[in-house]
């Protein structure tokens, strides 16, 4: 674990096997309760660094307290764990995480994409997308 | 074109090729039926497709299908540098468009450490424009929903009572509902002159009609009937569900990020946070999330009222003022990340940005979505119900599907 001063608000890099013990942590702890999770954001750095990062936000209302969880994963190991068992509201954010990066969430209740069609290839904010020609015999590039 | 000619053959097929269901209707079991709410539904406020599982005449489950309106926000905006991204967050929430771009303004600014710099001046006219766009997106939250349960004549009342504001913004920004108004760094222009006076004007038209709404609409046995103990959202759930906005305040919590991290110039206004407090039934029913919309409306016409006041007084325009003075040539943040949120009218909107501070483009540039969040409780709350209820639940939840969809 390691402090990130870099970011607003400060945040903490975490390892991806520690993610839902560290979540369920922070959710549970009377000094911390980060009850509300702001947002999740997957971040491709590109097939240089050849690695990806997933960013947690989470707030606490009772303390105003703001926190940035920070992921890495390289492009070997794309996978992090569900934390819908802690916040329900992760389950879209992760679909969309899945959707939009091909990332796999091990424990999602009900993985399938959400923004684009069930049969799109690719994952388009990945950086070296590149979209598919024709999509149901509609030409997509114009 | 001949008339008689068949221009849509009903094909088995067409069911099959369309996007797949979460259900599948080989495995039904006893009464349970499939019904399919949407895309093209006018009380699913735009391009939502809602899976209904039904038991009888109950609900079992709902799933929602979206992405139908999704035009790649987030790629578009690696490509192109922070003052270009603004027309794009106009058509996030797009009857809300001043508040997103107020909270995306921000945020840019902040990430290059100018934002205590901005002119007060410029300051409270961004308040000023994104109450009054507030109340036009809650007049069509309101509006809307009416009709959603039966009621015509509220819509066309408020419709043309959020025409004046409509016409005010045209004024200042030269658009209806698109405006590209405030600029990273200050204003595209000042307010057009005699914008103040007209706008006074107005706050003295709409409180006798605000009065009348809420005597037509809000106190209406029929609506309360229709919208008291539906849709009933614990305030537990509404946390862990991560809602914001009238939604996550119609459940009780005192909860508004223009307080909590009194940005801008909120923190010199006057002006409560109206929660749901179950007068009518339940708190956090469908009647509360629409009472505190409707008193959201009052706070609003304070804020501007004082705002007014300041753009008028210690404010007022000055014939060198120049509302683009601070903003940057070269918009170029440091290496960061930064996390900026802003209350606009339907909850909680959040940029997430990544600068590699080589560039004048966002490496990343991550939209946190209200509606798209306050919508993905709408399966937690319309177990058990009927139809009609799922309906008034969800025109309670107030959704853009341009927000939705991103």
């Amino acid at each position: 674990m390691k402090a990130d001063r870099q970011c607003t608000p400060h945040g903490i890099h975490i390892h991806a096997d520690d993610v839902l013990a560290v979540c369920t942590l922070l959710h549970r702890h009377a000094d911390m309760y980060f009850d509300m999770l702001s947002c999740i954001t997957g971040i491709d750095n590109g097939v240089a660094a050849g690695t990806m990062e997933v960013a947690y936000n989470l707030y606490s209302i009772p303390y105003h307290h703001q926190l940035m969880l920070k992921v890495t994963l390289p492009y070997s190991q794309l996978r992090i764990a569900s934390v819908t068992a802690v916040w329900k509201t992760a389950d879209w954010h992760e679909r969309e995480l899945f959707d939009m990066f091909g990332i796999d969430i091990t424990g999602h209740p009900d993985l399938r994409r959400i923004l684009m069609p069930a049969d799109w290839e690719g994952h388009p904010l990945r950086k070296d997308y590149q979209q598919q020609e024709y999509y149901r015999n509609i030409k997509v590039k114009y | 074109m001949p008339t008689d000619r068949i221009q849509y053959q009903y094909n088995d097929n067409n069911f099959a090729l369309s996007e797949p269901g979460k259900f599948n209707e080989a495995a039904l079991q006893g009464s349970e039926v499939i019904i399919n709410l949407g895309p093209q539904h006018p009380s699913t406020h735009g391009v939502l497709r809602l899976e209904v599982l039904m038991d009888g005449e109950i609900i079992k489950e709902v799933v929602p299908h979206i992405g139908y309106l999704h035009r790649c926000f987030e790629k578009h905006a690696e490509s192109l540098p922070y003052n270009q991204v603004i027309p794009f967050v106009d058509r996030l929430d797009y009857v809300a468009a001043m508040n997103n771009e107020h909270a995306y303004a921000m945020g840019v600014e902040r990430m290059l450490g100018i934002s205590h710099l901005i002119p007060k001046r410029v300051e409270y006219t961004r308040v000023l424009v994104a109450e009054l766009n507030r109340i036009a997106s809650h007049f069509i939250a309101i509006g809307t929903y009416g009709m959603d349960i039966g009621a015509f004549t509220p819509f066309f009342w408020i419709m043309r009572d959020r025409e004046h504001i409509l016409r005010l913004l045209e004024w200042a920004s030269g658009a209806r509902l698109l405006y590209n108004y405030m600029w990273i760094g200050g204003l595209f222009y000042d307010l057009p002159v005699g914008f103040e006076e007209r706008c006074a004007q107005f706050i003295t038209y709409i409180k006798p009609k605000l009065v009348e709404i809420e005597k037509l609409l809000i106190e209406n046995k029929i609506f309360v009937e229709r919208t008291a103990n539906v849709g009933v959202l614990p305030l537990d759930l509404a946390i862990n569900c991560g809602v914001t906005g009238p939604v996550l305040r119609g459940s009780g919590l005192r909860f508004d990020l223009r307080k909590v991290d009194a940005y801008s110039v909120y923190p010199e206004l006057d002006f409560d946070i109206p929660i749901g407090e179950g007068k009518m039934g339940t708190v956090g029913d469908c009647w509360d999330r629409t009472y505190v919309r409707m008193q959201e409306i009052h706070e609003s016409v304070k804020i501007i009222e004082q705002c007014l006041t300041q753009l008028t007084g210690n404010h007022q325009r000055t014939r060198d003022f120049d509302p683009q003075a601070l903003v940057p040539k070269k918009i170029r943040p440091q290496a960061q990340d930064f996390y900026i949120r802003a209350e606009i009218p339907k909850g909680e909107l959040g940029f997430f940005f990544r600068a590699d501070g080589k560039s004048d483009v966002p490496f990343r540039c991550k939209c946190r979505s209200c509606s798209f969040v306050n919508l993905s409780v709408l399966p937690e709350i319309s177990k058990g119900v009927l139809l009609a209820d799922l309906i008034a639940t969800l025109g309670s939840i107030d959704i853009v599907l341009g927000e939705v969809d991103r």
